[in-house]
């Protein structure tokens, strides 16, 4: 029999998911991608921010979900604005391609 | 006991799309299966009894934020050949095991918290009512900064993405 749900479980699931979207960050070459897979990573932090906010019985945990949601939202609007401007400039959105910084 | 099967299920199917968001050549597929993983998110939220985080969820990351994904996506019109951009980086050795480190660390902190590992059922949430009144009192300067951030946001897109 499968031990019933507690919140271990929820944060097992957002740990998994974490590593998910850190794997995408590390192995893709695809910046959509990439920044898909951030936004996996914030999503997962999310959840865990949800299953400790029912644990402690304190909804300051939901607000701080809602700020992180916001953020996230200005991120990818800033974060594809860039893409954009790094396509136009070079034509192409391969992370390995685009060393500008690199020194 | 509907608890943990809507738990299993869903998670099962927020794991695999997130896989599939990982695997997938084509990033348009990515988005597709991001939202099918961003609408699991949504239906934990609500096994979680937090049904505003939930509508949230499905409003905005699965809608605005996808949209704006596949939008992009449409404007950057890739039309090389998809080899070059959508395989893996070399997969090198020191990338995995930081890989294999970090989840390992990860779930043996989790494990060594002091949650228990049963769910009480009695609790039951937190109402919209109390989450707004929180937000406009407590958070009110935090929420007030939000909304600068996204005007900052959205001055950045456009100047970032405008034509020189």
């Amino acid at each position: 029999m499968i031990s019933p749900i507690g919140y271990s479980h929820y944060l097992i699931l957002s740990a998994v998911l974490f590593t998910i979207g850190v794997f995408g960050v590390l192995f893709r070459r695809n910046l959509i991608i990439i920044f898909m897979s951030i936004e996996l990573m914030l999503n997962s932090v999310n959840l865990a921010l949800v299953a400790i906010s029912k644990f402690t019985q304190n909804p300051d945990g939901q607000i701080f979900v809602f700020f992180v949601i916001t953020v996230a939202a200005a991120e990818a609007a800033i974060g594809l604005a860039i893409v954009i401007s790094l396509f136009r400039h070079k034509q192409t959105i391969a992370v390995d391609d685009i060393n500008l910084m690199k020194g | 006991m509907w608890h943990d099967i809507i738990f299993w299920i869903l998670a099962v199917l927020c794991v695999s799309c997130a896989l599939c968001v990982v695997w997938q050549r084509n990033p348009v597929v990515s988005a597709v299966f991001l939202v099918g993983s961003f609408l699991a998110l949504a239906g934990l939220y609500l096994n979680l009894s937090a049904p505003f985080l939930a509508a949230i969820q499905v409003i905005i990351y699965a809608g605005a934020i996808m949209v704006l994904f596949v939008f992009v996506m449409m404007l950057l019109d890739l039309h090389h050949p998809l080899d070059l951009y959508f395989r893996f980086t070399k997969l090198k050795f020191p990338k995995l095991i930081v890989l294999l480190l970090f989840s390992w660390f990860l779930c043996t902190l989790i494990l060594a918290t002091a949650f228990p590992l049963a769910a009480p059922q009695t609790s039951q949430g937190f109402t919209i009512s109390q989450i707004a009144t929180l937000l406009f009192s407590k958070y009110a300067f935090p929420f007030e900064l939000t909304s600068l951030l996204l005007l900052i946001a959205m001055v950045g897109g456009v100047v970032l993405a405008k034509k020189k």
